[in-house]
C-alpha cells in the first residue's frame, strides 16, 4: 500500500524545511552579526535595519532568532538521535534477551527516570571546562541532554521488543534454526522501526524545550551565542512584551516548529510501514 | 436594633479584618533563630532590627550614632573601654525592668565563644574577657582586652536581652516583638506595648500595631502582590522591576541613590590554583588587570544593564559613604587607549584583531558568574564585547551557587569571577575580612601566610593602622592609602553601585527610605498608615 500525500504532512515538512533553510542561510539573510551591540539603539523597535527591533543591549533580534533557530534546529535533533540510539541499544537489548538481562535493565531504567536529572545535568555542566567556546559549550549541552534524556524510550523500546519477541512470527523463525543475529538484524529491527522513529521525533520537541528551560534558568546556551531558550528569557518582563509584541518571535516560532514536528510524529504514527 | 447591633459588629470585624494597621512586606527566606545575638543573615537581622532595642542606634537616613537605651556614652582607653549612662524607665516587653545588669548580661552571652556569633567578631580585638561592670543599676563600664575600631558603632548591632525575664530572648526592647511564626509562610510581629519611645505630641510609639513579614522568594509574585495591595512595601527591587513599576505606579517606586553594595570581578591570584603559568603571569600583572579595568565601559553598564539605577564606581567606598569616600578617585574611563597603553606596557601586543602576550599566548580567559541573575549576565555580554576591542575572548560561564562558591573558596579552579558583593557597614574595620592578606574573604588569594606582594603588605600595615586608631582623621588617612593603593593595582575591579530601589505603597506615611539596610523599615516605629488613626495610646 503506498502512503497517501497527506496536506497537513506536507505543510509541516515545508515549514520545517523553510526554517531550517533560514537558519543555515542566517549569515546571507541578517544583515548584522548576532553578537554585534548596538549600545545606542537597545530595546528599539522594528525598523528597515533591526526587521524584529533590537534587544536590551542593542543586539538585532532578527539575526538571534535565525541564528538560535539554527542552534536549536540542529542540535535537537542530533541529541534526539542520540538518546534513540542509546534507547534502542539498551531497551532493544534489554527486550530481546530478556530474564536477568531484562530485570536488571528494568530496574536501571527506573533508577535513571527516579533521578533529580536537572541537578544532574547541573552537576555535569558545573565539572565542565571554563574555557570551552560558546558553540563547544552548546553542543556539550545538547549531548548532555541526549545522553540523559534515554531512559523513557529505552522503557518503551524494550516493552515493543518484548511484543516482538513473543510474536508468532519470531517464534516460528527461532523455530526454523534462523541465528540470533539474523533474527535480530532480518526482523526484529525492521518492526522496532516505527517506534524508534516515532520516540526520535518526540525527543525533538522535549530537547528544544528542555534547552529552552536551561536557558530560562541561564544555564542554557553561554553568550553571546543565541538560542531559543536564551531569547525567550525576555519573555519574562511581561509588560515589555505588551509593549513590544515582536519580542514574541521566538515563542511563536518554536510553537510552530514544535507544533509541525508533532504532525510529523502523528502521520508517522499514523501511516502504515 | 438587634440588626443594626450586628451590622456595626460586622462592620468593626471587617475593618479589624483589613488589617487598617499592619504593614506587610516580603523576607527572601525563614529567619533560622529569633535569638538576636545569632541574627547573621537578611531575615533575621531585619527581625532583631524590628524587635531589638540596642544602647546605640546608626541613624540609617542621617548616617549619625544616635543614643537609644544608653542616653550618653564615652569611650576611652584608646578604644578598650566605653561607658554608658542608661535610660531610665524601660521595660522589656513582658514588663520586666531594664537596668545595667541586662547589659552585663548581653555582653556575657554574646562574648561567649561557644555562641559562635558574627555580632562578637568585630568587638574580639585582642586575646583575653571583656568585662562588664555595673556602677549602678543605670551606669554600665564594658572594657575590651584590646582597642576596638568604631566602638560605639559596633552596638548597633547588639541587641540587649533580658537578664531576669523568664522570657529569655523573646522579651525585646525595641518597637515590635514576635507575635506568631509560621514557617514558610509568615512572621508576625506585635506592638510591644512597653516600648519607651514617643513621638513629639507624646503618642507612644510604634503607630503600626503590627508587621507580617511574608516568606517569598519569588520576586515576581512579591510585585504582584504589591500591585494588588496585598503588599506595602517592596525592599531592593531590580532595576527592570522598578522601571515596570514606576511605569504603572509611579508614586510608589522610591529610588534612594547608591547604595554600598558592590558589583565586582576579581582574577584567580592563588599560587596553588590549577591555571596555566601564562596565566597566573597575567593574572599576577597589575598592568593587566589595570587595562581590563580600563577597559570596561562602567557608564554603558549603569546605562543599559542598570537603566541609570546605579553609579559607576571607582573604588570599595560608593559615593554613599559620605565620611569614608576617597574622593580623589575616579571611575576606569573606559578608554581602549589607555586599556592598550597599559597592555603594551605589560609586554602584551596586538596581532591582527587578536591580543597576545610576550610568549604569544592568545588572550583567552573565562568568567564566571551565578546563574539566574540577568543583571550580572547582562553585565558579562557587555564586558565580552569591550574586550573583545581590546582583541581578548572573554569565554562567559553561568554555574549554580553551589559551584561557583566552590570553585572561588576550595578548588580555586576559576579564572575570573563577576560577584555582588552586599555592603550593611559604613566603617572600613567591617572590611577588614576582606584586605588583610590573611583573611579568608580577601578573595584573589584568601588565607595568605605572608603578604604575596609588596602593596598587599602595604595594605595589612594601613588597615591595621586604621583598626587600631580611635581618631577618625587618621582612620580616614589611612583608609585613603588603601583605597589608593587597591586603584593602582586593581585587585578587584569595582565597576558599579547599584541604587537601593524600594517601593513603598502611597499608604504608607513617615517613609523615608534609605540606603542603609533595613532601607525602608529603619523608622518602623514611625510609619503609618492611611486612614489608621493614630490612637490616644
Amino acid at each position: 500500500m503506498s502512503r497517501g500525500i497527506n496536506p497537513m504532512r506536507t505543510i509541516a515538512l515545508a515549514v520545517l524545511a523553510i526554517a531550517m533553510a533560514a537558519s543555515l542561510g542566517a549569515g546571507l539573510l541578517a544583515r548584522h552579526s548576532y553578537a554585534e551591540q548596538f549600545r545606542d539603539a537597545i530595546s528599539a523597535p522594528p525598523s528597515a535595519q533591526f526587521w524584529l527591533g533590537t534587544d536590551e543591549l542593542g543586539r538585532d533580534r532578527f539575526a538571534r532568532l535565525l541564528y538560535g533557530t539554527r542552534v536549536s534546529l540542529v542540535l535537537a535533533p542530533c541529541a534526539a538521535l542520540l538518546s534513540t540510539l542509546i534507547a534502542g541499544l539498551i531497551g532493544g537489548a534489554a527486550g530481546y534477551l530478556g530474564g536477568r538481562w531484562e530485570r536488571i535493565v528494568t530496574a536501571g531504567v527506573d533508577l535513571f527516570l527516579s533521578l533529580p536529572w536537572l541537578f544532574l545535568l547541573l552537576a555535569v555542566r558545573a565539572l565542565l571546562p571554563l574555557n570551552a567556546s560558546p558553540v563547544t559549550s552548546v553542543a556539550i549541552t545538547f549531548l548532555l541532554l541526549g545522553c540523559l534524556g534515554w531512559a523513557a524510550p529505552a522503557r518503551i523500546i524494550r516493552a515493543g521488543t518484548r511484543t516482538l519477541v513473543n510474536s508468532d512470527y519470531l517464534v516460528q523463525a527461532s523455530a526454523n534454526g534462523i541465528s540470533r543475529w539474523r533474527l535480530f538484524w532480518r526482523h526484529l529491527l525492521p518492526n522496532l522501526r516505527p517506534i524508534l522513529l516515532a520516540q526520535f521525533w518526540l525527543s525533538v520537541p522535549l530537547f528544544i524545550l528542555s534547552e529552552a528551560n536551561l536557558g530560562l534558568l541561564g544555564l542554557g546556551v553561554s553568550e553571546p551565542l543565541p538560542s531559543w531558550g536564551a531569547m525567550l528569557r525576555e519573555l519574562e518582563n511581561y509588560s515589555a512584551v505588551l509593549k513590544n509584541p515582536w519580542m514574541l518571535a521566538p515563542a511563536v516560532l518554536l510553537v510552530v516548529i514544535v507544533s509541525c514536528l508533532q504532525l510529523l510524529l502523528r502521520t508517522e504514527e499514523g501511516a502504515p510501514c | 436594633m438587634l440588626m443594626r447591633g450586628v451590622i456595626v459588629l460586622l462592620w468593626c470585624g471587617a475593618w479589624a479584618a483589613s488589617g487598617a494597621s499592619e504593614l506587610r512586606f516580603c523576607l527572601r527566606i525563614d529567619p533560622k533563630t529569633f535569638n538576636p545575638l545569632l541574627a547573621e543573615d537578611e531575615s533575621e537581622t531585619t527581625v532583631r532590627y524590628l524587635t531589638g532595642g540596642v544602647l546605640i542606634r546608626l541613624n540609617r537616613y542621617t548616617q549619625e550614632l544616635e543614643g537609644e537605651l544608653a542616653t550618653q556614652w564615652k569611650v576611652s582607653e584608646n578604644g578598650r573601654r566605653i561607658d554608658f549612662e542608661l535610660r531610665h524607665g524601660v521595660r522589656f516587653s513582658d514588663g520586666a525592668p531594664f537596668t545595667c545588669q541586662d547589659v552585663a548580661h548581653t555582653m556575657q552571652q554574646l562574648m561567649d565563644p561557644a555562641l559562635h556569633t558574627p555580632v562578637a567578631d568585630p568587638l574580639r580585638s585582642a586575646p583575653g574577657d571583656v568585662e562588664t561592670k555595673c556602677a549602678g543599676p543605670f551606669t554600665a563600664t564594658v572594657r575590651f582586652p584590646g582597642p576596638v575600631a568604631n566602638l560605639a558603632a559596633q552596638f548597633d548591632q547588639v541587641a540587649i536581652i533580658s537578664a531576669t525575664s523568664p522570657h529569655k530572648e523573646s522579651a525585646v526592647l525595641g518597637p515590635f516583638e514576635l507575635g506568631e511564626y509560621k514557617p514558610g509562610a509568615y512572621v508576625l510581629l506585635r506592638r510591644n506595648p512597653n516600648y519607651w519611645k514617643r513621638d513629639a505630641n507624646g503618642h507612644a510609639l510604634p503607630y503600626l500595631d503590627s508587621l507580617r513579614l511574608e516568606i517569598q522568594q519569588n520576586r515576581e509574585l512579591e510585585l504582584l502582590r504589591f500591585r494588588r495591595g496585598e503588599l506595602d512595601i517592596i525592599n531592593k527591587l531590580d532595576p527592570e522591576m522598578y522601571d515596570r513599576l514606576s511605569a504603572e505606579m509611579p508614586r510608589a517606586v522610591v529610588d534612594a541613590g547608591p547604595s554600598l553594595d558592590w558589583e565586582t570581578i576579581f582574577f584567580n591570584q592563588v599560587d596553588s590554583a590549577p591555571l596555566p603559568e601564562y596565566k597566573r603571569r597575567w593574572f599576577h600583572s597589575g598592568d593587566f588587570r589595570r587595562a581590563i579595568s580600563e577597559g570596561i565601559r562602567r557608564d554603558d553598564i549603569v546605562r543599559i544593564v542598570y537603566h541609570g539605577h546605579a553609579h559607576a564606581a571607582a573604588g570599595p567606598v560608593s559615593v554613599a559613604n559620605r565620611f569614608w569616600l576617597n574622593p580623589a578617585l575616579k571611575p576606569a574611563s573606559g578608554s581602549e587607549g589607555t586599556a592598550m597603553s597599559l597592555l603594551e606596557h605589560g609586554g602584551f601586543r596586538r596581532v591582527g584583531t587578536t591580543l597576545v602576550d610576550g610568549a604569544g599566548h592568545k588572550v583567552e580567559f573565562s568568567m564566571i558568574t551565578n546563574a539566574g541573575n540577568k543583571l550580572h549576565e547582562r553585565m558579562l555580554a557587555l564586558i565580552q564585547q569591550d574586550l573583545a576591542r581590546l582583541g581578548i575572548q572573554l569565554n562567559v560561564v553561568v554555574l549554580d551557587f553551589p559551584s561557583l562558591i566552590e570553585r572561588i573558596s576550595r578548588t580555586f579552579n576559576y579564572e575570573a569571577v563577576l560577584m555582588a558583593w552586599a555592603n550593611i557597614d559604613l566603617d572600613p574595620s567591617q572590611q577588614m575580612n576582606i584586605w588583610l592578606s590573611s583573611a579568608a574573604n580577601h578573595q584573589w588569594n584568601p588565607n595568605e601566610k605572608t603578604a604575596a606582594t609588596p602593596w598587599e603588605a602595604e595594605i595589612d600595615k594601613l588597615m591595621r593602622a586604621q583598626n587600631a586608631s580611635q581618631d577618625p582623621k587618621k582612620r580616614k588617612a589611612y583608609f585613603d592609602q588603601v583605597q589608593q593603593i587597591v586603584a593602582d593595582q586593581a585587585p578587584m575591579l569595582f565597576l558599579v553601585n547599584p541604587n537601593a530601589l524600594a517601593a513603598v505603597s502611597p499608604s504608607v506615611k513617615n517613609a523615608a527610605p534609605a540606603v542603609l539596610s533595613p532601607q525602608i523599615i529603619w523608622n518602623a516605629d514611625r510609619l503609618q498608615l492611611g486612614g489608621t488613626l493614630v490612637s490616644e495610646r
